[in-house]
């Protein structure tokens, strides 16, 4: 893996590798000192254009707890509120010489060009409504120490599926993994012919019941403003997940920040089903294991080459 | 009413033998193996290979190229006044006499557009100082393509428009551009109409469909132009009026256009070689470079009913809708990223690469159709009979050429065929009588 720009590039078998890895920082998780060596004196730049808090802050602590060096450059207050354009602004962090460069942005393709313009591996960490390939992988990992395997599981993504960039990668993750898939939205927050990705697509609850997983999306309340849906009273009153919709025994998922009220009822958001907290939990260690998978993977038998042996990468399970 | 203005750099009149070309003209019915005898910027004769005395002309020896009559683009965007780092009427000329064409017509949509007698008539003197093919400019139909107030469309075609048009934009009142149409019936002029519906297309930067479900891009609907082409044909049938739709995109705008001829509208289209040639397919690659577009390139289906009504007569002409931009405004993401690419020195290659050796297209009717826009703007059609002005596109069918590779006489390089190998190559172009451009590697020797 030399970027994670989508996670369409990742067979089944790359994602279970990330997973497993991911398993192993679970892990050094639990130690008393949580901080592994491997990526000492390698900077890694998290550069975020659009507010994140879960994304940001679990790629960043993820970096620190594998010893790099951490640039965090938000596009607020920087250069980039002058003017400056994405290439040049690569251009400049380019020369401290990452190892990685971890990019949000609001446009599709952003993280493809900067992998182009720059040497650093390059994370995708949200383009546009395009992928969140860390969010996907973070997903399964949460489903799968739940469920064990995907193969065969119903899962359902309900509500804005347009602007989700959390829908189309995990629909692409869930589906490689094995699971069946269902849509369900309003007409107009549905793409036209999503079908074609292999999902089926309703636009009703009424067979929520069928469903394993309910994989809940996030409804920006401007929404009702572009006439996407009337108001968010008919929204709720359509597709809310509550504790009437929601059996017992499925689980419930959701990308975060969470409008309260509005796609979930304040019930299910408590309720011992909710994965949300673990999803949290799950981002980290899964972001530890995707800066692994790229910066370390293969680096771990050190060659007698030139170097700085400290910049060189060190098994996880030496302690710093 | 006043007569079509092209103008172009007075140069030496071309005097010259294309020694055994194999000649196609299907308007003239000339097919075969002739020597193109040119005199004084004038086709004199053609006669069997090898018979023409030469007579103190340049002979060329064309035994292996074809010549057509060369083409006319009745939409291409010189971005002059106002946008000269993208192109001027020196490079886009250059650019259209590279690809095989005798001339141009220049869209209006300049920073300021072109909405003002003089602006007219500054730009005519500039392609006759600058242009190595005949350029005719369009005025705008409304004051700054503003949609509000029509500009003073007879003062305009007195100072030499050839035509109005806000393309770049719709038309989005009905009301004014009826009293376009109705107006036209004073001064003339087509009016060439971007068929687009703003609240349909809304953010819209791809063309709607599963390809734009799978990127979650904003999708323009195919309908946002279909539904245009209809109250507009409705409007030109109502006022009797002549109208040209530009840069037909998907099958629901074959219909429409096939639906109000039938109804006996009088109406022209265009498709461009872009649409013809790729799908939305293309933009999996979220390159803006090569692939962004307004018009969007549409699903596969839609590329079939182009070629489809291209081939039924439907669709009248191919128009490259050539777009430069600079490389910075394309350098960004897709969504931010201009819309347009340049087309003029690919249109025969890609065309000939892509629809005709696969034998999806005939040469005939894809050579027909690359001049088939000079009429629907009053702008006579090149021809190779004997007695017509010289305007010859001599082609290589089996060169094979790297587009961009060795630069691009545009100002700009966005082109959609950037990159690609083509087969098939402008060698020559005579327009309006004069060389106006010689491929740098085509020998020019004396023919044995």
């Amino acid at each position: 893996m030399k970027h994670l720009l989508s996670i369409a590039e990742l067979s089944k078998a790359e994602i279970e590798t990330v997973l497993d890895r991911a398993e192993s920082f679970a892990e050094v998780g639990r130690r008393d000192i949580k901080k592994v060596p491997t990526l000492r004196g390698r900077t890694v730049v998290s550069l975020f254009y659009e507010a994140s808090t879960r994304t940001s802050s679990s790629f960043e602590l993820a970096a620190k707890r594998l010893s790099a060096d951490l640039v965090s450059v938000k596009a607020a207050g920087s250069s980039v509120d002058k003017g400056e354009s994405l290439k040049d602004t690569v251009a400049t962090l380019s020369a401290y010489e990452p190892a990685a460069i971890v990019l949000r942005h609001p446009y599709a393709g952003a993280a493809q060009l900067v992998a182009g313009w720059a040497d650093a591996a390059v994370v995708n960490a949200g383009d546009g409504k395009h992928e969140h390939p860390s969010q996907a992988l973070l997903d399964v990992y949460t489903l799968r120490r739940r469920l064990g395997s995907l193969e065969g599981k119903r899962i359902w993504i309900v509500g804005d599926v347009l602007h989700s960039r959390v829908a189309r990668s995990n629909l692409i993750a869930f589906g490689a993994m094995g699971a069946e898939l269902t849509v369900c939205g309003p007409p107009a927050l549905i793409p036209r012919n999503l079908d074609q990705l292999g999902c089926a697509v309703t636009h009703s609850l009424d067979d929520l019941g069928e469903a394993d997983v309910v994989y809940a999306l996030r409804l920006q309340r401007e929404r009702m403003k572009e006439s996407f849906i009337p108001s968010i009273r008919e929204y709720a009153a359509h597709f809310q997940i509550d504790s009437r919709r929601l059996s017992p025994r499925q689980l419930l998922m959701h990308p975060g920040p969470v409008n309260r009220g509005v796609e979930l009822s304040g019930e299910v958001i408590d309720s011992p089903q909710s994965l949300i907290a673990e999803q949290v939990a799950s981002g980290l260690v899964v972001r530890m294991a995707i800066l692994y998978e790229l910066l370390a993977a293969g680096e771990e038998e050190p060659t007698p080459a030139a170097g700085d042996g400290a910049a060189r990468a060190t098994p996880i399970g030496q302690p710093a | 009413m006043s007569s079509v203005q092209l103008k172009m750099r007075a140069a030496e009149r071309a005097d010259l033998i294309l020694r055994g070309a194999s000649v196609l003209d299907p308007v003239a019915g000339i097919e075969g193996q002739h020597d193109v005898v040119v005199r004084s910027g004038q086709i004199a004769e053609l006669t069997a290979p090898g018979a023409a005395s030469a007579d103190g002309l340049e002979e060329i020896d064309a035994r292996a190229l074809h010549a057509f009559p060369a083409f006319f683009d009745p939409h291409v965007h010189l971005r002059t006044p106002g946008q000269e780092h993208k192109e001027d009427i020196e490079t886009g000329a250059r650019s259209a006499a590279s690809g095989g064409y005798c001339g141009v017509l220049a869209m209006a949509n300049t920073e300021p557009p072109v909405s003002n007698p003089a602006d007219v008539e500054a730009l005519l003197a500039d392609a006759r100082r600058a242009a190595a093919v005949r350029v005719g400019f369009m005025a705008t139909v409304t004051q700054g393509m503003q949609g509000r107030e029509l500009t003073e469309m007879g003062a305009l075609r007195d100072a030499g428009a050839v035509g109005f048009s806000d393309d770049g934009l719709p038309i989005r009142s009905a009301r004014i551009l009826r009293r376009a149409l109705q107006y036209q019936r004073l001064c003339g002029g087509t009016i060439a109409l971007h068929e687009e519906d703003p609240e349909l297309s809304g953010a819209g930067v791809m063309h709607e469909g599963a390809v734009s479900a799978a990127l979650g891009l904003d999708g323009i609907p195919s309908i946002s132009e279909s539904t245009m082409i209809a109250r507009d044909a409705a409007l030109a049938g109502y006022e009797a009026a002549r109208i040209h739709v530009q840069h037909l995109s998907a099958a629901e705008s074959v219909e429409a256009v096939r639906a109000a001829r039938a109804a006996g509208a009088q109406i022209t289209c265009e498709a461009s070689p872009h649409h013809l040639c790729l799908s939305d397919e293309a933009v999996r690659s979220l390159d803006p470079h090569r692939f962004k577009m307004n018009p969007p390139l549409r699903a596969e289906s839609d590329r079939q009913a182009l070629i489809d009504g291209l081939r039924d007569g439907t669709i009248d002409c191919i128009a490259t809708d050539h777009a430069p931009h600079a490389a910075e405004e394309k350098e960004v993401p897709f969504e931010q990223a201009a819309m347009g690419v340049t087309g003029l020195e690919t249109a025969f290659a890609a065309l000939h690469t892509d629809l005709i050796l696969p034998g999806v297209l005939d040469l005939a009717l894809v050579v027909e159709r690359l001049s088939g826009g000079a009429e629907p703007f009053e702008v006579a059609r090149p021809s190779l009979a004997p007695g017509s002005e010289a305007n010859v596109a001599l082609c290589d069918l089996a060169a094979q050429w790297t587009v961009g590779e060795e630069g691009y006489e545009s100002r700009s390089s966005n082109s959609w065929c950037d990159g690609r190998t083509l087969t098939g190559r402008v060698q020559m172009t005579l327009a309006g009588g004069q060389v106006a451009y010689r491929l740098r590697s085509f020998s020019m020797g004396v023919a044995a």
